[in-house]
């Protein structure tokens, strides 16, 4: 295993994580619901539609980061590197598999975690090795 | 109105967060998720910072019945360990490797008006809805479980 020491930015990881922590444990604290990216999304969808109101104003607070931090220094688009084929078909698997998985990085990964729940930690575990061996096989096999 | 502006406040820090993290470039992600080549461990700090400030709060939640604000607190979700968890998971981190994008940052580079962006997040919600569908395919082609499961 050799580290990307060029790209390797820990402070910048733990700043924004713990902004996302801030996020997601005052959402549980103050407004009494769970900040899981895929639930809050999932809330708003047909046929299960409830309490969309704070659904919406998370999701629009969310939406409006990019053009808040362009106030300061515009934000880069991202970059795919992969066709549009391939973008829509991972898209589909992260809205699928997040939902029948009950969460994803953020509903499992930070909230789940910080309630110390063993299912989220189970789920965790999984996305982030099924993950990690897709990559693995896109550069490393047939790539 | 004032429950929607601290909402709204919240979902501002969570993208700003996940900017400054990192998590909204899909190649720092997969910079992270690409253990066998050149390994960026910087997101395993986001995850690390994120916990160690909700922790505090979701132990308090848990000893509250109503919020800090006076609404009531979602329940703990099921225990189960069960298929459909890790199978869904397993699905979405395929989905997570191929792309580098997860459902925070979709919304995020959502906001950002780009069309690779919206392509994924159409298919995001796509995937939500093909899930929430799914049970009542399997309903209407087994009608046998449908007796069984009382429903």
């Amino acid at each position: 295993m050799q580290i990307d020491w060029a790209h390797f930015s820990p402070l910048a990881g733990l700043a924004g994580g713990a902004m996302i922590g801030l996020s997601a444990g005052s959402t549980i604290l103050l407004i009494g619901r769970v900040a899981g990216i895929s639930g809050v999304l999932a809330g708003l969808v047909p046929p299960r539609r409830k309490d969309a109101d704070w659904r919406v104003a998370f999701l629009l607070g969310l939406f409006a980061a990019p053009a808040v931090i362009g106030v300061f220094r515009a934000p880069a688009p991202p970059v795919f590197d992969i066709g549009f084929g391939t973008i829509a078909l991972a898209g589909l698997l992260v809205g699928f598999g997040s939902r029948l998985g009950a969460g994803c990085t953020s509903g499992h990964g930070v909230c789940g975690l910080s309630r110390l729940s063993l299912r989220s930690l189970a789920a965790t575990l999984a996305f982030m090795a099924s993950a990690m061996a897709t990559v693995f096989l896109v550069r490393h096999v047939f790539g | 109105m004032t429950r929607l502006a601290i909402t709204f406040a919240l979902g501002l820090i969570f993208g700003c967060g996940l900017y400054l993290s990192g998590m909204t470039d899909p190649q720092k992600v997969l910079g992270f998720l690409d253990v066998a080549g050149l390994w960026d461990p910087s997101l395993a700090f986001v995850m690390g910072g994120a916990i160690l400030v909700a922790l505090p709060a979701f132990r308090l939640a848990a000893k509250r019945r109503t919020s800090l604000l006076g609404y009531a607190i979602s329940p703990p979700p099921s225990r189960k360990i069960d298929a459909a968890l890790i199978v869904g998971s397993s699905v979405f981190g395929i989905g997570w490797g191929l792309s580098g994008v997860c459902p925070g940052p979709a919304v995020f580079n959502l906001g950002l008006l780009d069309g690779e962006a919206t392509v994924f997040f159409a298919a995001l919600i796509a995937g939500l809805a093909l899930e929430r569908l799914l049970p009542l395919f399997l309903l209407a082609a087994s009608p046998a479980e449908v007796e069984q499961d009382g429903r």
